[in-house]
């Protein structure tokens, strides 16, 4: 269905009708939720206050986001331009995420109409302060590197001037997520008697920032290839196996750092245990790590499916690591336990679903895939 | 100086006395869902302070009641204090570790880095706060105890300097010899304000014995103090390499422009000297 009376575009489909109607059960919780506070709505207690939305909005979320800071390295920095296919793409998926992140937090702080009180009240002795204040200027430096696709097609005066930005948005642009993905580990250094030991470690903003930059290449081939199918842009296996084979280099770090830390500390043994605490580590490093990057360095690696499955895989075991992290390492033992309820679930769904949604307008309006017979369709559509 | 609270844990007899007061100087209501005194009592956005009994065995093998008080401990190097994002919890300089509600933001990672799990939340408000307890840092600045002091009919709690408190304790474990060796709070993650001495192992009263005399803001503070110097070097770093890689591939680009041309030069060239054999074929 084609909008005839705006210039803009916008598709309604059946998938498209779920996630809308997913969007508005989520917007009705969080009016809910922001009227009533956390009693009602969360699963939330003195044992554990932080839950499902810290957890998978925040720390998975700007996790999975972390293809926009990896794609500009290696595709704007390090000039690697091979790769060049994936990135707008990526920087928009990059993009929403952030958003979305702002949105999660938001609606997990208690009192929020003082979200803006770190701006003025400085507490610079937090590790939560410095991924305060990174987060928002990274979100804000991303609308401006988005502001030169938009203005390609909105206020196109103003895109000679943004082009000339560009590097100096692309450099600060990776310096901040590089501090705040790490950052977002290091929140969990002071919290050294209250975390389980197999997540616990001083090397943790090290592996938030390696685990960051390696679940970005497996979003951007579970997204191309998702996308692909639904836009009928093709990305070439041989340009995703590329970016999967730099990230497995780091995830093999990750998993040898990882080793190397818990041998350090003498604690390797507590993987084996057979505790809940040491099964979900042992899924996390075996399905999360160990087997995508067996399947890229193998045969599977240059096909979809191959990729797909790495993809999801890799983007798998970071979410679990960042929930089991919050879930299970923060519980403290005789304390009882933490499951979210279907409302904090459903609201996290919704806000992912919004995400969507604004992906696919803004893909059908700007030019995002950036090949040759999707400008012709995009220059068709804008005329 | 920082003022201190010394618990003498046999001198408690449990009446909870010290909990009612807390509730009536902090106008806080009674809790209906948690006792703030005997076996099930625990802390909560009502219950600043509560008194826990415990069931042990003493000295000479027979079944004994202690009472243990809980409130936030007041540490020398609180990790609230430093997780706090917004300076909504801190430290004054006479010990007390106090919180101001319209500074907060209410992200909770408070209740999170608390060593001790002290801090609570008010989970069922519109725009829930956290609490704990203040040592009535009112009264202490007017010179006064705190209010659970001041009412404790047995005078198990006492305050004073906590220097002076330590010497207290020790001379007290001097004297007599079924206090077991050493003070809980003096040295736990970098020392308390709340100070308790025992005849009774602290692990057996619910305590955290695990904790070493670290403070906890340390962990922060060695990872945030690399933070200026990596993002200037990493900037740097950043744009050095945007700028060799882009010279990289224009040089490699010219080159190859270079060539292309060379090798059309050349493709003539051999197309002329066909044609020229051709024609010399045609003459012959």
């Amino acid at each position: 269905m084609k909008n005839d009376f705006l210039p803009w575009r916008f598709t309604i489909t059946k998938p498209r009708m779920m996630l809308l109607f997913l969007a508005a059960v989520s917007t009705a919780i969080i009016v809910f939720r922001l009227i009533t506070g956390f009693g009602l709505v969360t699963n939330l207690n003195d044992n554990h206050p932080w839950g499902f939305w810290i957890a998978f909005d925040v720390l998975a979320g700007v996790a999975l986001a972390g293809g926009g800071y990896s794609t500009a390295l290696i595709v704007h920095i390090l000039h690697q331009e091979q790769y060049i296919s994936v990135a707008r793409s990526a920087l928009l998926t990059s993009l929403f995420g952030y958003i979305l992140v702002m949105a999660g937090l938001f609606l997990d702080i208690g009192q929020w109409f003082n979200f803006w009180r770190p701006f003025v009240s400085w507490g610079h002795s937090s590790v939560l302060f410095e991924v305060f204040w990174c987060l928002s200027i990274y979100t804000t430096i991303q609308i401006l590197e988005f502001g030169e696709i938009v203005t390609e097609r909105v206020g196109v005066k103003f895109h000679a001037w943004m082009k000339k930005l560009m590097p100096i948005l692309l450099i600060v642009g990776v310096i901040f997520p590089t501090l705040h993905q790490s950052s977002l580990g290091g929140l969990f250094l002071i919290a050294v008697y209250k975390l389980y030991p197999l997540w616990w470690s001083s090397f943790i903003p090290i592996f938030f920032l390696l685990s960051s930059f390696f679940v970005g290449p497996a979003m951007i081939c579970v997204e191309s290839i998702i996308a692909g199918r639904a836009f009928n842009h093709d990305i070439s296996t041989s340009v995703l196996h590329g970016l999967a084979k730099i990230s497995s280099c780091a995830m093999i770090l990750y998993f040898v750092l990882k080793i190397y830390d818990l041998s350090e500390r003498g604690i390797l043994r507590l993987m084996f245990t057979g505790n809940i605490e040491g099964n979900i580590f042992l899924i996390e490093m075996i399905a999360g790590i160990i087997l995508p990057v067996g399947i890229v360095f193998s045969k599977w690696g240059i096909t979809k499916k191959g990729l797909l499955s790495y993809g999801l895989l890799v983007s798998g075991g970071v979410i679990l690591n960042r929930l089991s992290i919050v879930f299970i390492g923060l519980s403290k033992p005789g304390q009882g336990s933490y499951l979210p309820t279907v409302w904090e679930v459903l609201t996290s769904l919704g806000l992912v679903a919004i995400g969507c949604l604004a992906y696919c307008f803004i893909v059908e309006n700007f030019r995002i895939f950036a090949d040759k017979d999707n400008k012709k369709i995009y220059l068709k559509n804008s005329a | 100086m920082t003022k201190g609270i010394l618990v003498d844990i046999p001198k408690c007899i449990g009446c909870g006395s010290c909990t009612v007061a807390c509730k009536l100087w902090n106008q806080v209501d009674f809790d209906d869902r948690y006792p703030s005194s005997g076996k099930e009592a625990v802390l909560s956005d009502k219950n600043w302070t509560i008194i826990v009994s415990c069931e042990v065995i003493d000295k000479e093998s027979r079944p004994a009641w202690r009472f243990i008080k809980q409130q936030c401990l007041h540490c020398q190097q609180p990790a609230c204090v430093s997780a706090c994002f917004s300076k909504a919890l801190q430290k004054n300089s006479d010990g007390a570790v106090v919180y101001y509600p319209h500074l907060c933001v209410g992200c909770r990672y408070c209740m999170v880095a608390c060593p001790f799990d002290i801090p609570r939340y008010e989970w069922d408000k519109t725009f829930p706060l956290v609490t704990k307890c203040q040592m009535c840092s009112i009264r202490i600045s007017q010179g006064e105890a705190p209010v659970c002091v001041m009412v404790c009919p047995t005078g198990a709690i006492e305050f004073d300097e906590r220097d002076s408190l330590l010497k207290k304790a020790q001379a007290k474990m001097n004297k007599d010899s079924n206090y077991i060796r050493g003070i809980y709070g003096e040295k736990e993650v970098g020392g308390t304000g709340w100070l308790y001495i025992s005849d009774i192992a602290f692990d057996q009263l619910g305590f955290k014995t695990n904790l070493g005399s670290d403070s906890l803001p340390i962990y922060s503070h060695n990872y945030l103090k690399y933070i200026p110097g990596i993002a200037v070097i990493w900037g740097m770093v950043l744009t050095v390499l945007y700028y060799y890689s882009k010279r990289k591939k224009e040089l490699l680009t010219k080159n190859q422009e270079l060539e292309d041309s060379s090798d059309n030069k050349q493709e003539k060239e051999v197309i002329r000297e066909k044609s020229f054999e051709t024609s010399k074929d045609k003459h012959n």
